[in-house]
């Protein structure tokens, strides 16, 4: 995602590679409950971690795995005793999806997501960019288990972790026994959505399709596809090593182990920490040096999460099962602070304008109903809408719900509804006198620079959307090893 | 065996002859694409609702024996 953040705040080298470090406690020989662990002993330099440090750091993976019948259900029983969840948003236990993907016939693939499409995340590049090795043992620990003999990467075009990923892909030879291949993805919101990868690597548009079937029963190549992001398989390959106990010792009971986070708002330090998992966001904060303005709510889970206002701010604890007490979830790991110097309701009509505009055009409800809601809410903004504008942002984030294809509708009703809510005196005051002193603020909540206006109006705009909007992009430019 | 509807939003292209074939399990939306009752679908109900997937034009209407529900 390097490159799409209009702030300087993500682009230099050294601010990427600050992790909260816990050092390892005494009576912890194995370091079991000390962090970084995905990020381990990566350079602070800000480049990746290569196969020789990262062999030092982590050590070899076990590999008399291989070919066995019992080899999958070894595996699969340690992610599943581990509790891992996958890292992509969806939270699904990773154990069962393998254990799916192992009860189909037919060779599996394996398919790493690290194609990002979320703006306010960069934990996945930062992976890619830092610690590639850990990732791709992850996905040969998987193919290994599964009899899969073939894993595809598939990482945004714009990533500057697409070149650190072609490089260390290089630097591990045909050793594995697995072939491990590059895929570039058109950046785009929806381009990371799991069936939207598997189109994309069938030669097939990087757009969402009709499911089921699922990639776990038919997926790239009408094969069974192990598909999950990009941290998963690096949390993978740190089971496979150390095993199960050691871990569930960071994290919580449903939660287990650590994650990434991409911390951004008013900070000394914003960046991607590694966090455990209830780790509180104070915790985080003055890890990330501190406030530099206070904050007005925390936005969890990206442009498809929730808002909380910043009075509980002292009181989250950044676990699915803390944060689902304020409505919230963790998603794939973004905490967006939103300072009181930015006017919500203006930042609000912004990004549901950017999530409209990046609506695969394929779905009518998904078109036209974000399409709505963006406009009503830049209406609120403005100070030009009807009486009822504040129902009708609550009727169309209903109506659109569940809708589409993917997701993508649910996540942006979810968004607006939530900010409806939390900043409903603001929305109030736009409402009676238009825009605030506060709505030319500097934008805080982060976009790709290619904001996109917003093409839609009503009425029946889809036929000349679908067929010509997006190119349909044939295979990307794999790197093939 | 119980049936239920289901829509593929990307086929859907809104001619809404299933709101007109199957008025009691499918509304149309504000502009004009179904809304489907996610109730199962039994006796004279299941055959008005096989109808309306027969007659839609872009066969985004199907009639469904419930299967375990995919996970996402």
């Amino acid at each position: 995602m390097s490159g799409t953040f209009p702030t300087a705040e993500f682009s230099t080298a050294d601010e990427l590679t600050r992790v909260y470090e816990r050092p390892p406690q005494p009576a912890d020989p194995a370091g079991a409950g000390s962090l970084p662990r995905l990020l381990r002993g990566v350079p602070a330099a800000g480049d990746a971690l290569e196969l020789d440090r990262h062999l030092d750091v982590h050590g070899e993976l076990p590999h008399e795995r291989r070919r066995r019948r019992s080899a999958a259900a070894e595996l699969i029983e340690q992610v599943e005793r581990a509790g891992l969840r996958g890292r992509g948003g969806a939270g699904f236990p990773t154990g069962a999806k393998l254990r799916a993907v192992a009860a189909r016939r037919g060779r599996p693939i394996v398919v790493v997501n690290a194609a990002e499409g979320e703006p306010a995340s960069d934990k996945d590049r930062v992976l890619c960019q830092l610690a590639p090795h850990l990732m791709l043992d992850g996905a040969v620990a998987v193919a290994h288990a599964l009899g899969a003999r073939e894993a595809i990467v598939g990482v945004c075009e714009s990533s500057s972790g697409a070149e650190t990923l072609a490089r260390a892909i290089a630097e591990r030879g045909a050793g594995d026994g697995v072939q491990i291949e590059l895929s570039t993805v058109p950046t785009g919101y929806v381009a990371g959505q799991e069936s939207a990868l598997v189109s994309h690597l069938n030669g097939g548009p990087a757009l969402p399709t009709f499911t089921p079937p699922m990639p776990f029963e038919q997926g790239v190549r009408r094969r069974p596809t192990m598909l999950s992001n990009a941290e998963t398989f690096a949390n993978v390959a740190l089971i496979a090593r150390h095993g199960p106990d050691w871990f569930r010792a960071l994290g919580t009971a449903d939660q287990p182990g650590s994650t990434l986070v991409t911390l951004s708002g008013s900070l000394a330090a914003p960046a991607v920490y590694e966090i455990e998992y209830g780790t509180s966001l104070r915790a985080l904060i003055d890890a990330a040096g501190g406030l530099l303005a206070p904050v007005r709510a925390v936005l969890l889970g990206g442009y498809a999460g929730t808002w909380v206002d910043g009075a509980a701010l002292a009181e989250l604890a950044l676990s699915d099962a803390q944060l689902t007490r304020h409505g919230a979830s963790l998603g794939a790991g973004v905490v967006a602070l939103l300072s009181d110097a930015a006017c919500p309701v203006a930042e609000t009509a912004r990004v549901t304008r950017w999530l409209a505009g990046e609506s695969a055009g394929q779905c009518g409800p998904c078109v036209h109903g974000l399409g709505a809601l963006a406009g009503t809410i830049s209406e609120l903004a403005a100070g030009v809408a009807s009486h009822d504008a504040e129902q009708r942002v609550e009727s169309l984030s209903r109506l659109v719900r569940r809708r589409g294809a993917c997701a993508h509708p649910d996540g942006t009703a979810r968004f607006a509804l939530s900010a409806i809510e939390v900043f409903r005196d603001e929305f109030a005051d736009h409402a009676r006198h238009g825009a605030c002193e506060r709505c030319s603020a500097p934008a805080e909540l982060p976009l790709p620079a290619h904001e996109r206006v917003l093409p839609r109006s009503s009425g029946r705009a889809r036929a000349s959307s679908r067929a010509g909007a997006r190119p349909r992009t044939l295979s990307g430019e794999r790197a093939v090893r | 065996m119980s049936h239920r509807l289901r829509l593929n939003p990307i086929a859907c292209e809104a001619h809404g002859m299933c709101a007109e074939l199957l008025p009691e399990r499918i509304t149309l939306d504000e502009w004009g694409y179904p809304v489907l009752d996610d109730e199962p679908l039994d006796g004279a109900v299941l055959d008005h609702a096989k109808r309306a997937a027969a007659a839609c034009p872009t066969f985004a209407l199907l009639v469904e024996r419930e299967r375990e529900r995919s996970r996402t």
